[in-house]
């Protein structure tokens, strides 16, 4: 349970959304420029409000009443970015391994095989011996969700992590990871500008635009007008165009608030 | 030649970009990474020995670290005698004055990095110790060595601050610079021209390295 009450102004652009992310998965969908990112970044400590309080599994992270704020890294967040950030000088495995380091209470052979499970569940264990240099953008994209992943944090944040992955490889991904994520109870929240991954999933999807929050609910009613008829074009492995999701931005009734 | 001019010029400059470097290397973390309101102070304060005519910091501190002042007494208490006219004097002078030489390429380095890789880190759990060892210092090493050379050089040519602070003490006080000046000032050309290629020759091959951009060094730039 992730609880936020965040106010932002970056000049004419006013960030303003207090809500409660509740379901294992939710999908923050909205349109390029919406806050999406902003909301991540926030929650992630990377980010400063300039006014709110943030709450995670009911332990505040953040509560700029009281001047409390934890710094990133701190408080078990994962988050993997749009851009991957690799480390540029340490190999595949060097960065799966960085958050692990501080981790005495797990030893090298442990380490060892949690980087190797976390490469496998990303898709990347082909890669464990390369430079990040070699890596295309969607492996490099894989590399960062295993890094992500590897210190077990108990809340994930993942932004449009898999962008440079085609439709179906990112869905497998997805899907496996998703599962995973379910066993290990690590509450997920994904930010994505694509109609076709809010839908892909049963998840629970806020719906935000121009830093407000529109819509929280299950993705069948914040998204139902656009909802069967993506999903036939989900099934026969074609991806959602850009067209269909400029559509549903215009049909799609926001549905009440639920938070 | 005064060689032993020479060797305690090496020795200053040796002594001073060591301190430097441990100094500049925390501080040039801050100015680049910060949030604080003092950063644009912290980096006029930095700037100042590279507008201030020398003579006037050697002044200042002339003034500071001798009798006069409860500071200057404090530390000849401390020593056994006063910093002025010593060669600990001229390194305390020496670091002030490069200050900015040490701080200002490392400052530029961090900064160069990725913002992105640094956010990622600090997601990681890392600290800023340990930001600095494995993510600030690899991406950057080539700022530091040119810190470190830069420094090195502006301490080895040092004249205004080396005369006030340090009084011309042969084998104590008296650097490279000031046998110069005592040649020249005794018309003793040759002499003055042997010493003033020596250093001529010595800083020109240091900042060679400096721009030749080792390849070992680079892999900020490389990959960044």
């Amino acid at each position: 349970m992730v609880e936020v009450d965040l106010k932002v102004r970056h000049g004419n652009f006013h960030f303003e959304i207090a809500c409660k992310f509740a379901a294992p998965w939710t999908v923050v969908f909205g349109p390029s420029g919406a806050g999406k990112s902003t909301l991540l970044r926030l929650i992630a400590g990377l980010e400063q409000p300039d006014a709110g309080r943030i709450s995670i599994h009911g332990q505040y992270i953040l509560d700029s009443e009281i001047g409390l704020k934890a710094p990133p890294g701190r408080s078990m967040i994962g988050l993997v970015a749009q851009q991957p950030a690799l480390f540029p000088h340490m190999p595949v495995t060097a960065n799966v391994a960085y958050g692990l380091a501080g981790r005495a209470d797990m030893g090298r052979h442990t380490k060892q095989r949690r980087i190797a499970a976390m490469l496998q569940l990303a898709g990347a264990s082909h890669l464990a011996d390369r430079w990040p240099k070699a890596l295309s953008g969607g492996e490099a994209q894989r590399v960062a969700l295993a890094r992500a992943l590897a210190p077990m944090p108990r809340l994930l944040l993942l932004d449009e992590p898999l962008s440079a992955l085609d439709a179906s490889a990112r869905d497998q991904i997805l899907s496996n990871l998703k599962d995973w994520l379910k066993d290990e109870k690590i509450q997920t929240i994904l930010v994505t500008h694509d109609a076709a991954d809010a839908l892909a999933t049963e998840a629970e999807v806020a719906l935000i635009a121009e830093g407000k929050l529109t819509a929280l609910g299950p993705a069948s009613d914040v998204l139902a007008a656009e909802r069967e008829r993506l999903l036939a074009r989900l099934q026969s492995g074609q991806a959602a165009p850009g067209k269909a999701r400029a559509k549903i931005k215009s049909r799609v009734r926001p549905a009440p608030f639920q938070g | 030649m005064d060689w032993q001019a020479f060797a305690l010029t090496l020795k200053l400059a040796s002594i001073t970009t060591a301190i430097l470097l441990c100094l500049a290397v925390p501080l040039a973390a801050w100015l680049a990474l910060g949030r604080s309101r003092w950063r644009a102070v912290a980096e006029a304060v930095t700037g100042l020995p590279l507008v201030l005519p020398p003579t006037v910091l050697g002044f200042y501190l002339l003034v500071l670290l001798g009798p006069l002042t409860g500071f200057g007494r404090a530390i000849a208490s401390m020593l056994g005698h006063p910093l002025a006219f010593s060669f600990g004097g001229l390194v305390v002078g020496s670091v002030i004055y490069s200050f900015p030489f040490a701080v200002q390429p490392i400052a530029a380095g961090f900064s160069s990095v990725d913002r992105s890789l640094i956010d990622a880190a600090r997601m990681l759990g890392a600290g800023r110790i340990r930001l600095l060892g494995t993510i600030l210092i690899p991406l950057a090493g080539r700022s530091l060595l040119t810190a470190a050379i830069l420094s090195f050089l502006h301490t080895m040519g040092e004249f205004g601050v080396v005369l006030m602070l340090g009084g011309d003490i042969p084998g104590a006080t008296r650097t490279l610079s000031l046998v110069l000046f005592n040649q020249v000032e005794a018309f003793d050309y040759a002499s003055a021209n042997r010493t003033a290629l020596l250093l001529v020759i010595f800083c020109g091959v240091l900042l060679t390295v400096v721009y030749a951009r080792p390849k070992s060094l680079m892999a900020g730039e490389r990959h960044g």
